[in-house]
């Protein structure tokens, strides 16, 4: 007799081996379905969102102000002489950005003259909260408190503190998923600021332990690229826009094929003490094919 | 449906405190993984079937939130909680030792799994860095967590069959 029949008077009841085997079956169906599409992100961002998230930002809040108490006490002595050295250098920028107020103004007026439209001039930005971080140790990921009702998208980019962060991958109503820039499965079209050289930056979690990601494809034939110098996202990505200060070359290494170069750069953004981000609404154009 | 209840805002407690609240508590980056403690244990009390299905659901809430495809934390953890639900006729709640093993050896696998699926076939060789940098610190950490979480749930389990007996023998 099968072990699913139902007996007299006995609850209906699956064995063990079978609810395995269903779940088993659903999880692999799921994976199949979702891996080109998404069809099921709607409902459930939705679903799970409303329920998930005002907790995560009251949780968050509370976690953050304890955490925040106790980082207070040991860096006091640190902030004074940080204060200090951060006076001398706010002298020194002011003198600097002066004299790029300067630039700018000619370089618009130059653009005026040219009739060039402002390109990369003003990016709308919506500023949200960190409110999680994915728990799963292997990937940097983390959750926004701002989604789909306030104008946020797949593919729009975060940055934080002048430095790229990492794109939206996914949004809800009320939150949106971001990827770092510095997670393993991570990887960006970037170009030297100076001379334009194109790059690919990955994440990796190997690296990170040392502050630095990594960055390969670098050709630099006429050798030109320079530790420290500033990389920026590349303009022929297709998700990132152009011009968003990624970090500064730290190492730069020849591949064995003699024919480009890889090497570590570290980020503008400090990655362990994200709390705010600011998400850029434009989309990069895309060319439908 | 008391269970069902409590078991559910449980799920949904230790996804919380794991996402939102350990992050700010990451020892080297590292979170400890409460959903294993919460599937495992619940899989050794109760049974493969509520291991399975805890597994399933909080192994989904991570899919839905950070996962690439729905379907991946939730195939492992349901099987984590299977397992686990294997050791349920030796285990006796007195005995601290078996979980403490047994969460240590689900979370273990749970950093191996992960490391196969989504670092090795992506090509990134080095086993034991990730071993020592992401698997033995997450173990190390979920073993400290648990040690003050497990007797908290193991009260909750105790509770509700007490009660779950109480109303079987209302009906004789």
């Amino acid at each position: 007799m099968s072990p699913v029949v139902k007996r007299k008077g006995e609850r209906f009841t699956i064995p063990g081996k079978y609810l395995l085997f269903i779940l088993t079956a659903l999880c692999v169906i799921l994976m199949f379905m979702t891996f080109g599409t998404n069809v099921f992100n709607k409902p459930l961002n939705t679903a799970l969102g409303q329920v998930v998230i005002p907790f995560q930002q009251g949780i968050s809040q509370a976690g953050e102000w304890l955490s925040r108490r106790s980082e207070e006490l040991v860096q006091i002595r640190e902030l004074l002489d940080e204060n200090a050295r951060l006076r001398d250098e706010v002298a020194a920028l002011t003198e600097e950005n002066t004299l790029l107020q300067q630039d700018k103004y000619e370089l618009n007026e130059l653009r005026a003259l040219l009739e060039l439209d402002e390109q990369y001039g003003e990016y709308q930005k919506i500023g949200a909260r960190i409110i999680a971080r994915d728990p799963g140790n292997w990937y940097t990921a983390f959750t926004i408190d701002k989604g789909s009702d306030d104008g946020l998208a797949e593919n729009m980019n975060v940055i934080a503190g002048g430095g790229l962060v990492g794109r939206i991958t996914s949004t809800g109503p009320n939150w949106s998923q971001v990827t770092a820039i510095i997670s393993d499965n991570s990887n960006v079209s970037a170009m030297t600021l100076a001379t334009g050289d194109k790059m690919i930056v990955s994440g990796d979690l190997k690296m990170m332990a040392d502050g630095v990601i990594t960055f390969n494809k670098l050709v630099d034939s006429k050798n030109v690229v320079v530790e420290g110098d500033k990389i920026v996202t590349s303009d022929i990505s297709d998700k990132y826009l152009p011009n968003i200060l990624i970090g500064y070359i730290h190492t730069i290494n020849r591949d064995n094929n003699n024919l480009t170069k890889s090497g570590y750069i570290t980020p503008a953004v400090d990655f362990e003490h994200l709390s705010e981000v600011l998400v850029i609404t434009d989309l990069k154009q895309v060319v439908e094919k | 449906m008391l269970r069902k209840v409590i078991v559910a805002f449980m799920i949904f407690l230790s996804f919380l405190l794991e996402s939102a609240v350990f992050n700010h508590f990451a020892l080297g980056g590292i979170v400890p993984k409460l959903t294993i403690i919460l599937t495992s244990s619940f899989g050794f009390m109760r049974g493969e079937k509520d291991g399975m299905v805890i597994g399933f659901f909080c192994g989904f809430l991570s899919d839905v939130f950070y996962g690439g495809v729905l379907g991946f934390y939730a195939l492992i953890l349901t099987y984590i909680g299977y397992i686990n639900g294997k050791f349920s006729r030796i285990f006796y709640p007195e005995d601290i030792k078996l979980p403490i093993a047994l969460i240590v050896v689900s979370d273990l696998s749970y950093g191996v799994v992960c490391y196969i699926l989504l670092f090795l076939l992506r090509g990134r060789f080095d086993f034991l860095y990730y071993f020592r940098r992401i698997i033995v610190p997450e173990a190390l950490y979920t073993i400290l967590v648990t040690v003050f979480l497990y007797p908290v749930i193991l009260k909750i389990n105790e509770k509700l069959e007490e009660r779950e007996k109480r109303s079987a023998q209302k009906f004789v």
